[in-house]
């Protein structure tokens, strides 16, 4: 196997970065799939916590582009689904720690070994970034239906494009369908329209995301959740299956359905 | 000497040859100072031909019929005798020379319209600018393609948006108040030309707003925008 390194990114913090490399990679493994995901935030690092492994991590990232340790060291391996590796941000140091050399030379090492390398990036548009993207063989771009979020993912999508990393995908996270239907939020489509890059999903609002996310126990775990459902479909259209999106309307009424059923092709 | 021979005649050249106008005098005295001429500058003179204005003069047959051969012996074909004097006139004409001389014609030269124009300094792109990206030019710039927020687009002449504007546009930068910013859908953040700025009109209840081209200028030293009808 040839792994493919993902790198999950958006430009503005706290849109559902780490979040989202978090679930897709349960999501990946629970169909079969050999995931490792690596922490590129280092000094502020959450990938641990959100995957529930903070207690055992001995080594990190930084030890092992330091020397202080083997790679092999460094991953933690999900008790709950053995096809799932992490290896951890430092937080004891800063971005300067590492370059993006480093970052290709540890993907290289272990591509043979997997079939896909998640790195969640940092926020911002500087060496956390850089770091990053360098070893990526595909960019995903995280944002929020919000205009500063749309912002800065157009500033993101246009240095990826720099980068030649380009063209990323887009994410669409915590899309609230009742706000949208008082046009109270933008729409999908609204920030397709600025952005301009193919859509790889939707995630809908839901809460039952926090509530994992403090237990160290990702969403997509269950399955059985809008979120999580959302996250299992961008996991299949990742290994090429073509996936309608979600109907997340929040009411519909029997003629509405009507409708749709009568018109052919998805979302 | 030469000052007095420049008093007594003026050569001019014309279409037709020499015309040699003759001032006031004594006949013989005119004559001698222009055959004196003609001898000082035989080679000018050569196979020249001659138009002779004798203003008051009355000349016979005998005299202008002399002068004929005096200028032929050099070389010089007299053709045109002209004068005030019917006298001399009539013996022009008896001697078989001309008394009039054809009015010098225009240019027959015609050049051709100029309708090859050069036109004026400009960049050219062919992208959206992303948020972040910028273009800078002192000329005209034209973008194909959409101006996102947080783009910038600097020119020292006009702008040319064939996308939306939804970024940052400041044209005529150098100081130019006739430059004018045109976009597909004028929705710009921040819109400036030479030294005014303005910004879009509320757009809370932009959603529904018919999306024509524009162009925005300096009219009466404010900024307006107006939609783009090819014919002004």
């Amino acid at each position: 196997m040839t792994a493919t390194v993902v790198t999950i990114t958006s430009g503005k913090g706290g849109v559902g970065k780490t979040t989202t490399t978090a679930n897709l990679a349960v999501a990946l493994a629970m169909g079969g799939r050999k995931v490792v995901c690596i922490d590129g935030d280092i000094g502020l690092r959450n990938l641990d916590v959100i995957l529930g492994l903070e207690n055992r991590i001995v080594y990190d990232l930084v030890d092992v582009v330091e020397g202080r340790c083997r790679l092999r060291q460094a991953m933690i391996r999900d008790k709950r689904l053995p096809e799932l590796y992490l290896i951890p941000a430092a937080q004891t140091r800063d971005k300067s720690a590492l370059s993006p050399s480093d970052m290709v030379r540890l993907c290289d090492d272990l591509r043979a070994d997997f079939d896909w390398i998640l790195i969640d990036s940092p926020a911002g548009i500087e060496r956390g970034f850089r770091n990053a993207v360098a070893p990526a063989d595909m960019v995903v771009v995280i944002t929020n239906p919000e205009v500063s979020a749309v912002r800065d993912a157009d500033r993101i999508i246009g240095l990826i494009e720099a980068e030649e990393k380009g063209p990323a995908r887009l994410v669409l996270n915590r899309l609230n369908p009742v706000l949208v239907k008082r046009g109270d939020m933008l729409t999908a489509d609204d920030v397709l329209e600025l952005l301009a890059i193919e859509l790889l999903g939707i995630i809908p609002e839901d809460e039952n995301v926090v509530i994992s996310s403090n237990r160290g126990m990702p969403v997509a775990l269950d399955g059985k959740t809008k979120a999580a459902e959302a996250f299992h479909n961008i996991a299949r259209r990742l290994n090429g299956e073509t996936v309608p999106l979600l109907d997340l309307e929040a009411k519909e009424d029997l003629f509405k359905r009507l409708v749709r059923i009568m018109r052919p092709g998805g979302n | 000497m030469l000052g007095e021979q420049r008093q007594k005649m003026q050569i001019k050249g014309i279409k037709d040859g020499l015309l040699v106008t003759l001032g006031e005098g004594e006949w013989s005295e005119l004559e001698e100072a222009l055959i004196a001429r003609v001898e000082e500058q035989a080679g000018f003179f050569q196979g020249a031909r001659m138009a002779l204005d004798v203003g008051n003069h009355v000349l016979r047959a005998v005299e202008m019929g002399a002068l004929r051969d005096k200028l032929s012996s050099k070389g010089i074909s007299l053709w045109a005798v002209i004068s005030n004097s019917q006298v001399t006139e009539q013996t022009a004409l008896m001697l078989g020379l001309a008394t009039r001389i054809s009015t010098p014609r225009p240019e027959r030269v015609v050049r051709p319209l100029e309708t090859t124009l050069t036109g004026e300094n400009a960049v050219f792109v062919q992208r959206t600018l992303r948020s972040g990206y910028k273009v800078a030019h002192n000329g005209h710039v034209v973008v194909l393609g959409d101006v996102n927020p947080g783009a910038e687009v600097i020119a020292g002449g006009n702008i040319i948006i064939w996308g939306r504007l939804r970024g940052v546009v400041h044209a005529g930068a150098d100081g130019d108040e006739s430059a004018v910013v045109c976009a597909l859908d004028m929705a710009p953040t921040q819109l400036r030309i030479a030294r005014l700025v303005a910004t879009s009109p509320n757009q809370s209840g932009g959603w529904d707003k018919k999306v024509e081209p524009e162009i925005a200028r300096i009219e009466n030293g404010q900024l307006v925008s107006e939609p783009w009808y090819p014919k002004k």
